[in-house]
């Protein structure tokens, strides 16, 4: 591995981390359930982000494997999550979720 | 066949159990049982007395039961001839009270209760009659008692009954005190309460003379209590009060026999002591004569044939005074005893049946009315009476016989006098029962037939039972049932004995003909003044008994129980009430505050975290999602600094 020809370490995961709290605030202050499931995505990408640094930075392959896998299950969770939102959507004609509220008290 | 000899006992028994649980229940409410066990019971014995007929030795078959230091105790029957004839008197006179009781019961308040109180009779009767030892024999001895008691007593709802029950119990419980005593003397001299080693033991001379004395003294106590003898005789009488078929089983055929089978079935222990002997004669002699002349004076039918069993038993314990000689005749008398007697009680009660009452006084001609009872009343008189050739005949004969070959004229002359006085007071009965005119209230008639079959059956038992020894014709096999000694022993019969002897019983009847022949008011023997008040009041021994034993014994404990009651028994109750409420007052306390505060405390700290609580509960995924990612950021920045 050439140290000269790869980014370092630390801007990967400063990057990583600003994705990463970009994805928690639309998470926590979206309303919107397409855009929540948004945010959640790019979540995983910072971790994805983070995993494939330290793989290549270690020189271990565990690492890319495991973000392959993180990619697989989020596009998943996107399909379940979005067929989620459609039936609320059906159902109780928003996609707000302050109003998706049955639950309460 | 004679290892069943123990199902005799048991079938009753558990017929006992069977109707108390199941009697109310089933079809004939109880009796059918009772008497189909009491048979099979008979139809075993039978074959028991069979085996001995045809000269099997005693069979003993002892299980042991439990051991407590050296008290060793077994459940077992021993079966002689002299149990075997037992078992089949006691089975066949309970057969017919039985299937009598159902006529002469029928309607009766406690009619189920009845039956089974006559099975467990005739159970425990059963169990005294095989017992291989003496503690089993007590077992069986007191259940007798208390069968007794419940059977007297049994219309309880009139004082004078359950008087009469407590004064039976009381009396024959008199005697078994020493009995007890004499078990233990007995037990401790032999160190076995085997009936068979125990005889062994004394015939080879291994226990001291002195011992066996009082032993034998303490163990006729009991026979004295339970077979009525001087001076314990007074309860019987007023056993009375019971139902007559009752009187029949247990207070003429056998539980009253019990005391002369004991002595019998101990013989050895009797016999080895002069004392004892010479004291059984000499209790026999007076109670015959006494009991003999109190049936002179009664008016009760019913009482005269009580104190008539009394003088009887009496001639059996004066049959075993006479030692060896004497013992097959007196047991020969207590087997046709058995059948006469309880064949006049059942015929008593079938005339008491008809006419409602037990005075001699308000019956008379009755012969005309009741022809089937008449006759077998007669019967049973004439066999009591020692008519030839009649049941009471030969076995009365034999024991005056025996008393003059071995030379107690005492016996002797007290066993003639008595034949004639039981002449006298048996015509005397009669008469005034059967001839004559009809003196009462009531409209009487012949009793139905399931009372007059029994009636039969022992009336045709009274004229048969005396030619199994009827020693004239040569026939000795009663005598070859039951003796003492490997070999039988036979008295050459005497023409010129047995002519006193009917000589005896002919002026009796003719004495009784000449005084009742005609009734009178006022009985003739009144004539005799103050005698006749004398044997009246009973001796005054019933007086006697009552203001010189029970008053101030019981007035004594009676005040001494009153005082403990007072003061001991109160003063407990009282504290332990004192205590209780002192105890409840301090619970009460300690539920109010402490329990009731843990419980109400709980609800309520329940009640106000629940309020906060749930203000943070809102619904909102987001602000879940809020403390779910600060919580982790928490625990991240934790992990981190503490690693």
């Amino acid at each position: 591995m050439i140290a000269e020809a790869t980014i370092r370490l630390p801007f990967v995961l400063f990057f990583s981390a600003v994705l990463f709290a970009a994805g928690v605030y639309g998470v926590l202050a979206r309303r919107n359930a397409v855009l929540v499931l948004m945010s959640i995505e790019l979540m995983l990408n910072a971790v994805n982000l983070n995993l494939v640094a330290f793989a290549a930075r270690l020189g271990d392959l565990a690492g890319q494997v495991f973000a392959l896998f993180v990619i697989t299950v989020a596009a998943a969770e996107v399909g379940i999550g979005l067929a989620i939102v459609i039936l609320i959507y059906r159902n109780r004609e928003t996609i707000n979720v302050d109003e998706v509220n049955l639950l309460k008290w | 066949m004679i290892r069943f000899a123990w199902l005799v006992p048991a079938l009753p028994l558990v017929a006992f159990f069977l109707i108390v649980f199941f009697g109310k229940r089933t079809p004939g409410k109880g009796a059918p049982i009772g008497i189909a066990a009491v048979f099979a019971a008979f139809v075993l014995s039978l074959l028991v007395l069979s085996h001995v007929a045809g000269g099997g030795e005693p069979v003993e078959r002892s299980l042991p039961f439990f051991q407590a230091g050296r008290l060793e105790l077994e459940v077992g029957t021993r079966v002689d001839g002299l149990a075997a004839v037992m078992m089949v008197v006691v089975t066949l006179v309970s057969l017919a009270v039985q299937v009598y009781s159902v006529g002469y019961m029928h309607g009766d308040r406690r009619y189920t209760w009845y039956f089974a109180a006559l099975s467990l009779f005739t159970g425990s009767m059963l169990n005294l009659v095989v017992a291989s030892n003496l503690f089993q024999l007590l077992v069986g001895w007191e259940l007798v008692g208390i069968c007794s008691y419940l059977l007297i007593g049994h219309w309880w709802e009139e004082k004078e009954n359950s008087n009469a029950a407590i004064k039976a119990f009381i009396t024959t419980k008199t005697g078994d005190v020493p009995f007890l005593f004499g078990i233990f003397v007995l037990w401790l001299a032999a160190g076995t309460a085997n009936i068979g080693e125990i005889t062994e033991l004394v015939e080879h001379g291994e226990i001291a003379a002195g011992t066996l004395t009082v032993a034998a003294l303490l163990l006729f106590g009991g026979a004295i209590g339970k077979s009525a003898q001087f001076p314990l005789h007074v309860w019987l009488p007023d056993a009375m009060a019971g139902p007559t078929p009752v009187s029949a089983l247990i207070h003429a055929a056998t539980m009253v026999a019990a005391g002369v089978y004991l002595a019998a079935r101990l013989f050895a222990v009797f016999a080895a002591s002069a004392t004892a002997l010479s004291f059984v004669g000499a209790i026999g002699v007076v109670t015959m004569l006494i009991a003999a002349v109190l049936a002179l004076v009664q008016d009760d039918i019913k009482r005269v044939l009580a104190y008539s069993t009394v003088s009887q038993l009496a001639y059996m314990m004066a049959g075993l005074g006479l030692g060896e000689p004497g013992f097959t005749p007196s047991q020969f008398h207590l087997f046709t005893h058995a059948w006469f007697k309880a064949l006049l009680f059942l015929a008593a009660g079938s005339v008491i049946h008809a006419v409602h009452t037990n005075d001699m006084r308000a019956m008379g001609g009755l012969r005309r009315q009741m022809p089937v009872t008449f006759w077998t009343f007669l019967v049973g008189s004439a066999a009591l009476a020692g008519i030839f050739p009649l049941a009471g005949f030969w076995s009365k004969d034999e024991i005056i016989a025996a008393a003059w070959h071995s030379g107690h004229d005492l016996i002797f002359v007290g066993a003639l006098a008595t034949a004639a006085l039981t002449a006298l007071y048996m015509t005397r009965a009669v008469l005034l029962t059967f001839f004559g005119e009809y003196r009462g209230e009531a409209h009487p008639h012949e009793s139905p037939r399931v009372m007059t079959w029994p009636l039969l059956l022992l009336a045709a038992l009274s004229v048969g039972a005396g030619f199994l020894n009827a020693s004239a014709f040569g026939v000795h096999t009663f005598a070859e049932w039951v003796h003492v000694g490997p070999e039988a022993h036979v008295e050459p019969f005497s023409w010129a004995l047995a002519a006193v002897s009917l000589l005896a019983a002919g002026a009796g009847v003719a004495a009784g003909v000449a005084l009742y022949g005609r009734y009178r008011e006022r009985d003739p023997l009144r004539a005799a003044g103050p005698l006749y008040t004398f044997v009246e009041r009973k001796y005054f021994l019933d007086d006697l008994y009552l203001k010189g034993i029970v008053r101030p014994t019981a007035y004594t404990v009676a005040a001494a129980v009153n005082w403990t009651n007072q003061y001991i028994l109160d003063g407990l109750v009282n504290a332990a009430g004192w205590v209780a409420r002192r105890v409840a007052r301090l619970v009460d306390r300690l539920d109010r505050r402490v329990v009731d505060g843990a419980v109400n405390g709980v609800a309520f700290t329940t009640n106000v975290s629940g309020g906060l609580l749930r203000y943070i509960q809102t619904g909102n995924v987001q602000r879940y999602a809020v403390f779910l990612f600060v919580g982790v950021a928490v625990l991240a920045i934790l992990i981190t600094r503490v690693a």
